[in-house]
């Protein structure tokens, strides 16, 4: 690819992603409080999209294949056992990944 | 068992210089609004610590990558800084070596981004009131930054668009800041980071297990979960993002209908609505 067809390709890539983050606000801009719907939707969806993403990042995972999702398994669960005694987000973040780091890396 | 208020130590410090400076008679605007940026900051800066692990490592993980695939090393720095959205830099780096399609690109761009589009909705309301901040906030609300900005529960001191920025632009710094470690300095990494990218589920874990700790929106987050689950066995990895999405979007719509069906009926009969 020539240097002209490589931004020209970066561009689409920013307009296609920008697009996604600015539609909603370009629909709704006219009004000046959105409709009802639209705000019990803001309250919805914060928490079912935060399921989203776990599954989303999870997505990877293969139950069929060797590791068969055992090391996320296992530091899924000290994750919470942290997570439930201490209730300190960087604590648990680090200890979660630290086990899934060194499963991954020694065990499996 | 721990305060259920207090997440970390650092917060519970913050929150109580923040009560003295709540009853402090207000100050001009403008040294009023410069305290409050630097208040929201000493509340989001930890909060951003763990995106931070997170984005630097797969950031340097993403440079390395990309210069290994024959990029030169500032391109992967100008895609960070302009596209913002990890997964798709790792595809765009596919699409610059296959043949040229900048209408598939896109395209593509569009739909491997099309969670963002709730992101917006989400966030319409909150962003929307924040003045000439909201195009920054937009601009770069990836994952992470919506992750904490749609669901952090702000002491009523802390300014909220503040907040939003300063969360925006550190997790925006920090990418790019791994992108430019990964694509300069790939012949001085030797530590084995093999793993690390678990780091973003786990943020996206503990966010998630915290609310439900808290007993807030449980209907909502296992509707999500739950939705997520199912579409991702049935459709397989690569497709099951926008339909999950769009399920959840039919979901709740409908419990609104229900929701004010119930409150119409109620008025209907005289008492107050639930």
């Amino acid at each position: 690819m020539t240097a002209w067809e490589m931004t020209i390709t970066i561009g689409a890539v920013v307009l296609g992603t920008m697009a996604t983050r600015f539609i909603s606000f370009v629909v709704f801009a006219k009004s000046e409080k959105p409709p009802a719907i639209v705000t019990y939707l803001g309250d919805m969806l914060p928490a079912a999209v935060m399921g989203l993403l776990v599954v989303y990042s999870l997505k990877g995972v293969s139950l069929a294949v060797a590791p068969n999702g055992i090391p996320e398994a296992i530091a899924l669960v000290i994750l919470a056992v942290v997570h439930y005694w201490r209730r300190n987000l960087l604590l648990s973040i680090a200890v979660g990944t630290i086990v899934y780091m060194f499963l991954v890396q020694e065990i499996f | 068992m721990k305060n259920d208020e207090s997440r970390n130590d650092e917060s519970r410090h913050v929150n109580s210089i923040s009560i003295d400076a709540a009853t402090s008679p207000d100050g001009s605007k403008k040294s009023h609004d410069k305290s409050a940026g630097r208040e929201a900051f000493r509340y989001a800066f930890p909060l951003t610590v763990p995106i931070c692990a997170g984005f630097l490592f797969l950031g340097i993980s993403y440079g390395l990558f990309a210069v290994g695939q024959g990029l030169p090393w500032y391109l992967p720095i100008i895609m960070s800084a302009t596209i913002f959205a990890g997964s798709m830099e790792f595809v765009t780096v596919a699409l610059l070596t296959a043949p040229f399609d900048p209408l598939g690109a896109f395209i593509l761009a569009f739909m491997v981004n099309g969670r963002h589009i709730f992101y917006g909705l989400t966030m319409l309301t909150r962003y929307t009131s924040q003045g000439w901040k909201k195009y920054p906030l937009i601009f770069g609300m990836c994952d992470e930054s919506f992750a904490l900005n749609a669901t952090v529960n702000l002491p009523d001191n802390v300014d909220r668009g503040w907040f939003y920025l300063h969360v925006t632009w550190l997790n925006f710094v920090y990418w790019v800041l791994g992108v430019a470690m990964g694509s300069i300095g790939s012949q001085f990494i030797t530590l084995n980071l093999k793993g690390i990218e678990f780091v973003l589920t786990a943020l996206f874990a503990v966010i998630f297990l915290d609310m439900l700790l808290k007993g807030k929106n449980l209907m909502p987050g296992f509707i999500g979960l739950g939705v997520s689950l199912l579409m991702r066995i049935l459709l397989g990895p690569d497709v099951f993002m926008l339909p999950a999405m769009a399920l959840m979007v039919v979901i709740f719509s409908l419990l609104y209908k229900i929701k004010g069906k119930k409150e119409t009926d109620l008025a209907d009969e005289g008492g107050t609505a639930s």
